[in-house]
This record gives C-alpha cells, sequence and structure tokens, in this order.
C-alpha cells in the first residue's frame, strides 16, 4: 500500500545496527522493564492473599468499575467524532480544514491538567454555568460527569488522527463508485468505508482507551478525590499510596498495568496482522 | 477487500476480548450488597487526618446506627487544606469540611458563602475538638544534631516541607518557625530567620503526606517539618529509622472543623452531619484523637495518653500574628511575605 514504508531494514550496517539495537534494549529493560517488574515484585510483596485483599477492597473495585464507566463512555463517542472528523477531512476540500486539524491536535499540545481545568471554570461552582447548575441540581464536576469528559477532551485525537492519513491515503474514489452505482449514503459508509478504516479504527480506539484508562492529570482535576465514588484507578493509586499503603498502591497499579499489556497485546496482533492496512499512519 | 461480515465479526471478538480482560479482576470481588436506608455524607479533610477519619468514621456510623437505626457511608477526600478548601469552593459537595486551619474555611465563608462568617463560634473551643503541634522529624540518631529552629538554617541542612500554599501543615510549619525568628529580635529577625530556612528547603510538596513520602520514602532531607501525629505514623509506618526532636517552642495548630449549611440542606444531612461533628468532642472520639497523636481537648483523655503528649511550649496564632486573616494577608496571599522570600532553587 504504501512502499515508503518498508525500504530501511534492507540496508545493511551490521555494527551500526547491533550497537544501535543494544543500545535501545538495555534503554528499553531500564525504564520499561524494571519499573513493570517493580510494580509487580512490590504488589506480590506481601504475598498473594493480601494483593487479593487489595485488589478487592471496596474502593479498589469501585475504583475498577468507574475507571471502566468512564472508559466506556469517552471512548466511543471519540470513535465515532474521530471517524466523523477523519471523513470529513480526508474525502473533502472545505475552507478552515487547517484550522480544524489543529484544533484536533490541540489536546495532545494542551498539559493534561489544563484539560482538567477548563471543565472546572466553566461548570465549578464559580464558574460561567456554575450558579445555573447548582440551582437545578446538575453535578458535573467532581462527578462522573466531569471525569467523562476530562477523558475526552485527553483523549479524542487518538482515533482522528488514526484514521485520517490512512483515510487521505485511500481518497474518495470507491466511495464516489458506490454512490455512482447507486447506493446510499449509510450503505456506502458501511460496506465501503467502514471496511477500509477498520483495523486502523480498531487502533485508534485501542489506544484511546488505553490513554483513557489511564490518564490522571485531567481527571485529577475535577475528581475531587472522593474514596470509592470519584478516584478511577490512576487516582485511587496516588490515594493508596499517600496512604503508606504501599501493597495496595502497587497492587491497583498492576491492574492497570495488566489492562495496558492487554491493550499492547492486541496492538501488536493487529499491527502484525494488519500492518498493510495501518500502514498509510507511518509517513505521518 | 474482505467482506463487512468478517470486519464486524473481527471488531466485535476485539471489543469483547478487551472487555473480558479489564472485566476479569471484577470477577475477583465480592458482589456489592444492596443496602437498604443510606445516608451519605462527605466530610472533606487535610492530608494527615486519613488514619484518624478511617477510625472516626468506622466509630461513628455504628453509634449512629445504635442511636438512629440508619445506615451510614462516610465517604473521605483528602488533600493539602488549601487545595481542598478550593475544591469545595469549586462545587465539591462536602457535607462537613475539617481542615487543617481556619483560614481555609474562611475563604469557603468568603468565597462560595456555604456557611456564615462567625462560623468557628458555632461549635465548643473554636470549632476544633483538637490541637497539634508542629515537631521535627529526624534521621535516626540525628546525624546532622538538630535540636531546636536554629539548627535548621545552617548550611549544608536539607529541610523539607510541603508548599505553604496548598498546604496547611505547611503554614502551621512556617508559622512556627517565624514566631521563633520573632522571638529573637522582632519583624527584622523573623524575615532574615524564615528567608534563611526556606533557602534550605530542596522541593515544596503540595501537601503533608507529599513532604513526608520525600523525606522517608525517598530518602531526601536531613529534617522533616511535620505535624505532631505526622511524624509519629512515619515512625508507625517506615520503621524506627527517625527520631522525633520536640523545638524549644513551637505553635499552637488549631484544624478546625464545620459544617456546610448549603451543602448540608441541599443533601439533607444537617441532622447527621452535625452528629457527626459533634461525635469528635465525645470521650470516645477524643480517645481515638489521642491514640493518633493529636492532642484532645477532653482532660481525661489527654491524661490517659498522657504517654503520647510530651509538653511543649506552643505560641498561639493569636499571641504571635493576630489571628488568621491578619496572618493569611501578610504572609501567604499572593504577593505576601511567602512570595518575596521564596525563591526556588
Amino acid at each position: 500500500m504504501s512502499p515508503a514504508a518498508r525500504p530501511i531494514s534492507s540496508v545493511r550496517l551490521p555494527g551500526v545496527a547491533f550497537a544501535l539495537v543494544a543500545a535501545s534494549a538495555i534503554v528499553m529493560a531500564a525504564l520499561v522493564l524494571l519499573p513493570l517488574f517493580v510494580v509487580f515484585r512490590d504488589a506480590f510483596d506481601k504475598g498473594i492473599g493480601k494483593y487479593l485483599a487489595a485488589v478487592s477492597d471496596p474502593d479498589a473495585v469501585s475504583a475498577m468499575k468507574l475507571t471502566l464507566l468512564v472508559a466506556g463512555i469517552a471512548v466511543p463517542l471519540n470513535a465515532i467524532f474521530g471517524i466523523a472528523a477523519a471523513w470529513c477531512i480526508a474525502k473533502f476540500e472545505f475552507r478552515g480544514k487547517g484550522v480544524l486539524l489543529t484544533l484536533i491536535d490541540l489536546p495532545f499540545s494542551m498539559s493534561p491538567v489544563v484539560s482538567g481545568l477548563v471543565w472546572v471554570l466553566l461548570f465549578g461552582a464559580q464558574g460561567w454555568f456554575g450558579t445555573w447548575l447548582i440551582d437545578h441540581d446538575i453535578k458535573i464536576i467532581f462527578a462522573t460527569t466531569g471525569l467523562v469528559l476530562a477523558t475526552i477532551l485527553v483523549t479524542f485525537p487518538f482515533v482522528a488522527r488514526e484514521l485520517i492519513p490512512l483515510m487521505q491515503d485511500q481518497g474518495a474514489d470507491e466511495e464516489a463508485a458506490a454512490l455512482t452505482l447507486g447506493a446510499s449514503g449509510f450503505t456506502t459508509f458501511w460496506k465501503i468505508t467502514l471496511p477500509n478504516i477498520r483495523w486502523a479504527l480498531l487502533y485508534g480506539v485501542l489506544l484511546c482507551n488505553a490513554r483513557a484508562m489511564g490518564e490522571f492529570g485531567a481527571v485529577s482535576v475535577v475528581s475531587g478525590h472522593i474514596r470509592g465514588l470519584t478516584t478511577t484507578l490512576p487516582l485511587h493509586v496516588e490515594v493508596l499510596y499517600n496512604d503508606y499503603d504501599f501493597v495496595g498502591a502497587f497492587a491497583t497499579a498492576s491492574l492497570l498495568a495488566s489492562l495496558g499489556l492487554v491493550t499492547l497485546v492486541l496492538k501488536t496482533g493487529l499491527e502484525w496482522r494488519h500492518a498493510g492496512e495501518l500502514a498509510a499512519n507511518r509517513k505521518h | 477487500m474482505t467482506s463487512p461480515d468478517i470486519t464486524r465479526r473481527g471488531l466485535v471478538a476485539a471489543g469483547g476480548g478487551m472487555a473480558a480482560a479489564a472485566g476479569l479482576p471484577l470477577l475477583l470481588a465480592p458482589p456489592v450488597q444492596a443496602q437498604s436506608k443510606t445516608l451519605t455524607l462527605l466530610n472533606v479533610s487535610y492530608d494527615a487526618t486519613r488514619e484518624l477519619y478511617k477510625e472516626i468514621n468506622v466509630a461513628f456510623s455504628a453509634f449512629w446506627k445504635a442511636r438512629t437505626g440508619e445506615f451510614l457511608d462516610i465517604k473521605q477526600s483528602h488533600g493539602g487544606s488549601g487545595k481542598q478548601a478550593r475544591a469545595v469552593i469549586d462545587g465539591l459537595q462536602a457535607d462537613v469540611v475539617t481542615l487543617a486551619l481556619a483560614g481555609d474555611i474562611d475563604e469557603i465563608a468568603a468565597r462560595a458563602k456555604l456557611l456564615p462568617a462567625n462560623w468557628q463560634s458555632r461549635l465548643p473551643i473554636n470549632s476544633t475538638p483538637y490541637t497539634s503541634t508542629i515537631v521535627l522529624l529526624v534521621r535516626k540518631g540525628n546525624p546532622k544534631a538538630i535540636r531546636d529552629w536554629a539548627d535548621l538554617v545552617k548550611p549544608g541542612v536539607g529541610v523539607i516541607v510541603s508548599n505553604p500554599k496548598t498546604s496547611g501543615g505547611a503554614r502551621w510549619a512556617y508559622l512556627a518557625a517565624y514566631a521563633y525568628g520573632q522571638s529573637k529580635g522582632g519583624q527584622a529577625a523573623a524575615r532574615a530567620y524564615i528567608t534563611k530556612l526556606f533557602r534550605n528547603v530542596p522541593v515544596l510538596g503540595a501537601g503533608a503526606r507529599d513532604a513526608t513520602t520525600t523525606f522517608a520514602q525517598r530518602g531526601i532531607g536531613d529534617v522533616l517539618l511535620a505535624w505532631e501525629n505526622e511524624a509519629f505514623l512515619t515512625i508507625h509506618e517506615f520503621g524506627p529509622n527517625f527520631d522525633i526532636v520536640y523545638p524549644s517552642s513551637s505553635i499552637l495548630a488549631e484544624p478546625p472543623l464545620a459544617l456546610l449549611d448549603k451543602n448540608v440542606d441541599r443533601h439533607k444531612t444537617r441532622v447527621v452531619a452535625t452528629g457527626y461533628l459533634n461525635f469528635l468532642y465525645s470521650p470516645q472520639a477524643q480517645d481515638i484523637i489521642a491514640r493518633h497523636h493529636y492532642r484532645p481537648r477532653n482532660a481525661a483523655s489527654a491524661a490517659k495518653y498522657a504517654a503520647n503528649l510530651k509538653p511543649i511550649a506552643m505560641v498561639t496564632i493569636d499571641q504571635a500574628f493576630g489571628g488568621w486573616k491578619k496572618a493569611q494577608a501578610t504572609h501567604f496571599a499572593e504577593g505576601g511575605l511567602f512570595d518575596q522570600i521564596y525563591k526556588p532553587a
């Protein structure tokens, strides 16, 4: 699909290549594997019983449910948004396209703290809509809604960014053909567009999901840190760590790490099986 | 091109796999019990009281159940006192606040109008059922020979304290140090002393717990300016690698509590919230307070745990600084003395 993605490996520089590979392997081991090992070692430091007790603690369970709920809302919404944004950017020409692209990238360049704080400034009790929300007894900040909003804002580029280069690469020819042959807009999307982008979409969703579950900064601002109510897994890790409950903190961290590892395996599988269909991304 | 059917199956299978993997740990958890009538109360507190309120909440829930038959679910939120006050002002729905200092509750009264300005006179003894103080926690054997405030400004002594802007404990610590400086020659001496002191601070944490983990877990610094209870807790949690040094004088820290009228009326929790705050003055709660190395107001509890409570000379904020409002404005407000003397390294 994209010849630009291939050739580098065919150039042979044995000595340099070996040194580079060895260097990256060492760095990876020190920066990634070692911390991961420490997380699991400390989680099981006091034995499996303590570990199970820590992960089945009601606050931990509620943090897990909240994390899944928040990701479960934020990720599908961002998938829909991502497809819509990528669709209109890749398949149509219009003024302000550059602005839209920049806006989509904004969360990448913005500190997550800001992504959380904007919601406090809008919906906090002293914020723009604060009084109205209080009068109508609607809770956004320091409640699940706020956590979802903060997570959406932080993770919304992931799906769109995966899809845009691929869809631009594919062009609109197939859709045009389908429409010419009388297919409806929805049929065209369902039978042509979606199948063409499915692996990239799944890949984007995985990345989005990983970030949504792991997000700390933005949700920390809007959480209020109420145990068992508004602490997601990453926040719960911090709470336990500050409680000096290191086994609990690392046990909870190991759950997060496991979620990350599952994502990684799925992602690697995707890359391995569908390299061609994801390849358009490599150019960007 | 593969057919859409395969596509959909692929998506569903992958999605299902993800969900199964994510949901797996939930299976290990016991099912949540459905309870009939449960009242929820949210106590927004400062950093150092995590263990105290864990125990108080259990005791009060049992007490309340016996008295009224109502089940209670008391939720906690902890963090730097200033940060917590900020969250309540921004809408965190606390029924009661139990913060490190009156100034933070004054802020809530002034900015969010959730309680009247005279809140502190509504409960006995300035709404503070216990007091505490600031002590020096040093490494075992006290290798830098730190005996008193004067030793903290010596070259090469690393002092760990959290940020007075966000942490209540740090504000008390700052004022204790400043009061020491004042006693050595008035405002000029105090200012010179506090400037030198913060020059020895390598890093400011956001709350008392940040500072403690920096000192105890990460091994940074030679002395921690700590809440008395936090110093004991550090020894309890991290083993006997530390010594507590009582300086020649410190400050009488009064962490107050208050009910947030607007919030309890909205949540219909006024009765139970009032009961909760009054409970803290009961002999049972005062004993718990003393066991956690706070200084109870109740004389009997204080006598019972006298071994925990080493006598120490303490100045009060009213004597040395003319009350919290004045101290806050002079020292911790934007552009105040702390901003003038603290230059991050």
